[in-house]
């Protein structure tokens, strides 16, 4: 309508903040009007006023089926729907404009389907057919269109409808068309996973194709072939070389002003030309082989200055690792990454990180190499950056680096960020556990970590700890007083303070002797360290928990202390009031223990025996969350029953995973249960000589077996497993598994590493535990699978000939 | 390939979206919610990477628009860097030094360009011309004015 214009050119000087008279129907304003009147609004309540107002003239307009306009409607309605309004009622105005005959209207009803008419929605499969139309009959902007949206939005029963028409479109001479048809191809095999029958032959004839859009949609067309079957895999190997010369092509002559990027020719086809490689190449020598030259030119002629080369270099180097490459070449890959680890650019050291913990595994001395630096990114101020370098950090300790490392992370466990803590204190922990060139080294380490972060270790760190303290006799009166320093400087740690409460409950006696050499001479009186008790019983900072080992400790001192216990048997009494009722147990059985049981306390609450020690506790795998954490996985792998390798080839024998045995509970009752924990057995090894057996033995890897029976438990045989190199080559992803038969139950330990260095370097050990109450035939059958002059081995032994003395 | 792209201003408001994978609208205003949310978080000298859910996000922030990319595990972070660049040069060449108000008004154009320069996730022409030309083409198909009443097309 004539007039319409001029009120809306009249509306359009109109400046948005003015009031707008009361007005039955305002006139339909323009795209660019209406986008001006929601800007213009000031409050939530107004845009959502001028929104609900046009919406309502743009069902109207729908209503009436204004052909010419419907597209300028539409386009409203989707810049509505982008600020998140609702547009449903626009879906099936994009049918229309789709199957109208203009491009105009083609254009937005394709955008809106796209938008709109995913594939949950029911109208999603009517377009369809305007598709198929359009791609067999449209002229050349509006089959891009068609493959657009297909591509977008398809469907799995619009893709099969549909396979023959882009198949078509495959061959057709004009490269805009063909270029999109081809990654039509890739998103329908997505979708459709049998059409890769359809689409792989003209494959191999498209990367004959000079045109970069067309190589760029066939290579990512291949990939994606090569990713979903084994047989395409194969396939496709023969188009290396042509891949090989497509890369040459770009990296030696190409400098097409068209296509480069900083100097770069085509990056994105580089990179996708490399990844493509990386899967044809990868557990294949031939093709690794054909390719190696390229890719070690290509690694080294990249100009470097930009992000452009660096991310073709990035990808080059993923392929390096990931294939069969030549030492040499590997090499040279990870000293890049070291490079990038000094880049001034953040995103080029974060790559670098994430790539060297991927590789930390399998080239763990080409990435040790670089340990300098990858310490100093603990430095790091940005969050993510310094989260991956923990975990390479971590990943990097072994027994020659302990200390200087352990110094390093317990400096960063200081002033990390606090999401971080947790993770760091595990993996200080893990590793002390793993690596520690010494018992007091040890407890110290653990100690600075439970002060440092004490509220961010996992529970089992107590445990640990105290175990570890307890088999260490020469240390307890060392430990003991390190721990009463601690405990009076701070009693808000709580592991600590467990720990430290449950020693001094101990050892307290080895508190009041005067002199001790190592440390500076320390005067405590009886007194003191019972205030000091008393002191976190009342806490308001101590848990539950932390103050029944206060309450135990004061109890077990009255036995180890001279004073009279006066003072003991007051606290203990009260607490036989108290309103926790752990708490109140106890006090309660130890108030007993004074009166009716006094001729038993002193046996009762006698020094604790050995708890044995059954190893870290099992994580419970990814709920979900990603475990950043490597390491801890590692150690973990070789306890993990690997039922279904070693079921498949041993029908009879079963194999127990080693899992971890929780330290009994430390609270003491009164009676029965005096037995049961004196039944403990202990680990100090009766040493009666079993000869050993060498039982493997191959290119300087040497694999022998040592046998230890304690004697007060006939039916427990331990032995020891040492891996050793004489060889010139490192032996790297050490795994060693057995298997027992049905009456024996085998429990293995974690191995002390997965490396052993060449010539004669520190050789790995790992312990089993086998019972055999029956005294049946001890056979065993051994796994081992390890990296070793490159290749990776794997080989399955029975060993029959143990010594009689193993099992009889 | 790249599961969707985003971008939005400083406010967090968005200026276009364009999914690859199938969600219900609900599922993309919350997945557009968190990561508005984690992104504009971020501190201005931090990495242009972070991890959210099983995904990569890359993320580059070019005057007052944030350009948000979602890739998958295998796919190279430092390439999709260069495809938002492409993107942004893409814009600036067809509108003439563009800025955040020419994709608020001109939103459609912003599409029509992006699906020139990638189809289903993945980069369908590397060069810079061929993808304009292709759009001023497209262009100049648009019917022309007289066709509906002596008003401009938008």
């Amino acid at each position: 309508m004539p007039g319409e214009e001029s009120l809306q050119r009249g509306w359009s000087h109109r400046p948005a903040a003015l009031p707008r008279p009361a007005r039955m129907v305002l006139p339909s304003l323009k795209l660019q009007e209406l986008i001006q009147e929601i800007r213009g609004a000031k409050t939530q309540a107004q845009e959502r006023e001028v929104i609900q107002k046009e919406c309502a003239h743009i069902r109207a307009a729908f209503r009436e089926g204004d052909a010419p306009q419907r597209h300028r409607q539409l386009a409203k309605l989707l810049y509505v729907h982008m600020l998140g309004y609702p547009a449903h009622f626009g879906q099936m105005e994009c049918l229309k404009l789709i199957a109208s005959p203009r491009f105009t209207d083609k254009r937005v009803g394709y955008l809106g389907a796209m938008l709109l008419l995913d594939e949950r929605q029911d109208a999603h499969l009517l377009i369809t057919n305007s598709i198929k139309n359009d791609l067999s009959q449209g002229t050349q902007p509006v089959q891009g269109l068609a493959l657009c949206t297909l591509s977008t939005t398809g469907s799995a029963e619009m893709c099969r409808d549909l396979a023959s028409e882009v198949e078509k479109l495959l061959l057709r001479p004009s490269p805009y068309v063909r270029k999109k048809a081809v990654l039509a191809a890739v998103h329908m095999i997505r979708k459709v996973p049998e059409l890769s029958d359809i689409f792989l032959p003209p494959c191999t004839q498209l990367l004959h194709e000079r045109h970069h859009g067309i190589l760029m949609g066939a290579v990512t067309l291949i990939t994606e072939l090569c990713e979903r079957s084994p047989a395409a895999l194969t396939h496709f190997r023969q188009v290396v070389p042509q891949l090989v010369q497509i890369l040459r092509t770009l990296v030696i002559s190409g400098y097409s002003t068209e296509h480069s990027v900083a100097g770069v020719s085509d990056p994105f086809l580089q990179v996708q030309v490399l990844k493509l490689l990386r899967i044809l190449g990868r557990n294949h020598e031939e093709s690794s082989e054909a390719m190696n030259d390229m890719l070690a030119q290509v690694a080294t002629n990249t100009d470097t200055s930009r992000n452009a080369g660096n991310a073709v270099l990035y990808e080059t180097v993923l392929t390096i690792v990931d294939i069969r490459s030549a030492s040499g070449l590997r090499v040279l890959a990870v000293n890049i990454l070291g490079r990038f680890l000094l880049n001034n650019d953040k995103n080029i050291r974060y790559v670098a990180l994430t790539s060297l913990l991927r590789l930390v595994q399998s080239d763990h001395s080409a990435v040790q190499r670089h340990r300098p630096t990858v310490v100093e990114c603990l430095r790091e101020t940005d969050a993510s950056l310094s989260r991956r370098a923990l975990e390479l950090s971590l990943a990097l300790v072994n027994s020659s680096n302990i200390r200087s490392m352990t110094q390093e992370l317990q400096g960063f466990l200081e002033f990390c960020p606090v999401d971080l803590r947790a993770d760091c204190a595990s993996g200080i922990l893990l590793a002390a556990e793993r690596f520690a060139p010494t018992k007091r080294w040890h407890i110290d380490t653990i100690m600075r970590v439970l002060t440092t972060a004490g509220a961010h270790v996992r529970d089992d760190a107590v445990a640990n700890l105290t175990q570890l303290i307890g088999g260490a006799e020469e240390l307890h009166a060392y430990s003991v007083r390190r721990l009463y320093n601690a405990l009076a400087a701070d009693i808000s740690q709580q592991p600590l303070v467990q720990v430290a409460a449950w020693c001094i409950g101990e050892y307290g006696e080895l508190l009041l002797s005067e002199s001790y050499e190592e440390t500076e001479p320390l005067q405590v009186q009886e007194e003191e360290v019972l205030m000091l008790l008393e002191k976190v019983l009342q806490s308001h900072l101590s848990l539950p928990a932390t103050r029944g080992y206060a309450l135990t400790a004061l109890m077990k001192l009255s036995t180890r202390f001279q004073g009279d216990n006066n003072r003991i048997r007051r606290v203990v009494s009260i607490y036989g009031s108290c309103l926790d009722i752990e708490l109140q147990q106890r006090a309660v059985e130890y108030n007993a223990l004074f009166r009716k049981y006094d001729h038993m306390r002193s046996a009762i609450l006698e020094k604790m025996p050995l708890v044995e020690h059954g190893g870290p506790q099992d994580d419970e795998p990814g709920e979900g969350k990603e475990q950043p954490w490597s390491p801890k996985r590692e150690v973990q792998s070789p306890t993990e029953p690997p039922t279904s390798n070693l079921l498949d080839l041993l029908d009879l024998l079963d194999s127990a995973s080693g899992d971890a045995q929780p330290p009994p509970a430390l609270d003491l009752m009164p009676g029965g249960s005096l037995l049961h924990l004196l039944d403990l057995p202990s680990n100090t090894p009766s040493l009666a000589p079993i000869p050993g057996l060498k039982v493997f033995d191959r290119e300087g890897l040497q694999i022998s077996l040592s046998f230890v029976r304690p004697p007060e438990t006939p039916a427990l045989l331990l032995i020891t497993a040492t891996a050793s190199n004489t060889s010139k080559s490192d032996v790297t992803h050490f795994v060693f598994q057995a298997a027992v038969p049905k009456s024996f139950q085998l429990q293995l330990q974690i191995p002390s590493g997965d490396t052993v260095p060449a010539q004669g370097g520190p050789p790995i050990t790992q312990v089993l535990r086998v019972l055999n109450p029956n005294k049946a035939p001890l056979r065993m059958r051994l796994r081992l699978a390890y990296n070793h002059f490159g290749q990776s081995v794997q080989e399955i032994f029975e060993v029959k000939d143990f010594p009689l003395d193993t099992w009889q | 390939m790249m599961q969707f792209m985003l971008l939005f201003s400083r406010q967090g408001k968005l200026r276009l979206q364009k999914w690859y994978v199938p969600l219900s609208d609900k599922e993309k205003k919350k997945i557009t919610r968190e990561l508005v949310q984690t992104v504009l978080a971020r501190k201005p000298k931090m990495c242009s990477f972070l991890e959210w859910r099983d995904l990569k996000i890359v993320y580059k922030r070019y005057a007052s628009l944030y350009f948000c990319c979602a890739i998958e595990d295998q796919d190279n972070e430092l390439i999709t860097l260069e495809i938002i660049h492409r993107y942004v040069e893409l814009l600036d060449k067809y509108f003439g030094s563009v800025c955040e108000l020419d994709i608020i008004f001109n939103f459609e154009k912003a599409y029509f360009i992006l699906d020139e320069f990638l189809l289903g996730g993945e980069v369908q022409e590397t060069s810079k011309k061929n993808v304009l030309k292709a759009i001023e083409q497209a262009d100049l198909l648009q019917e022309p004015r007289h066709e509906y009443f002596n008003v401009p097309v938008y």
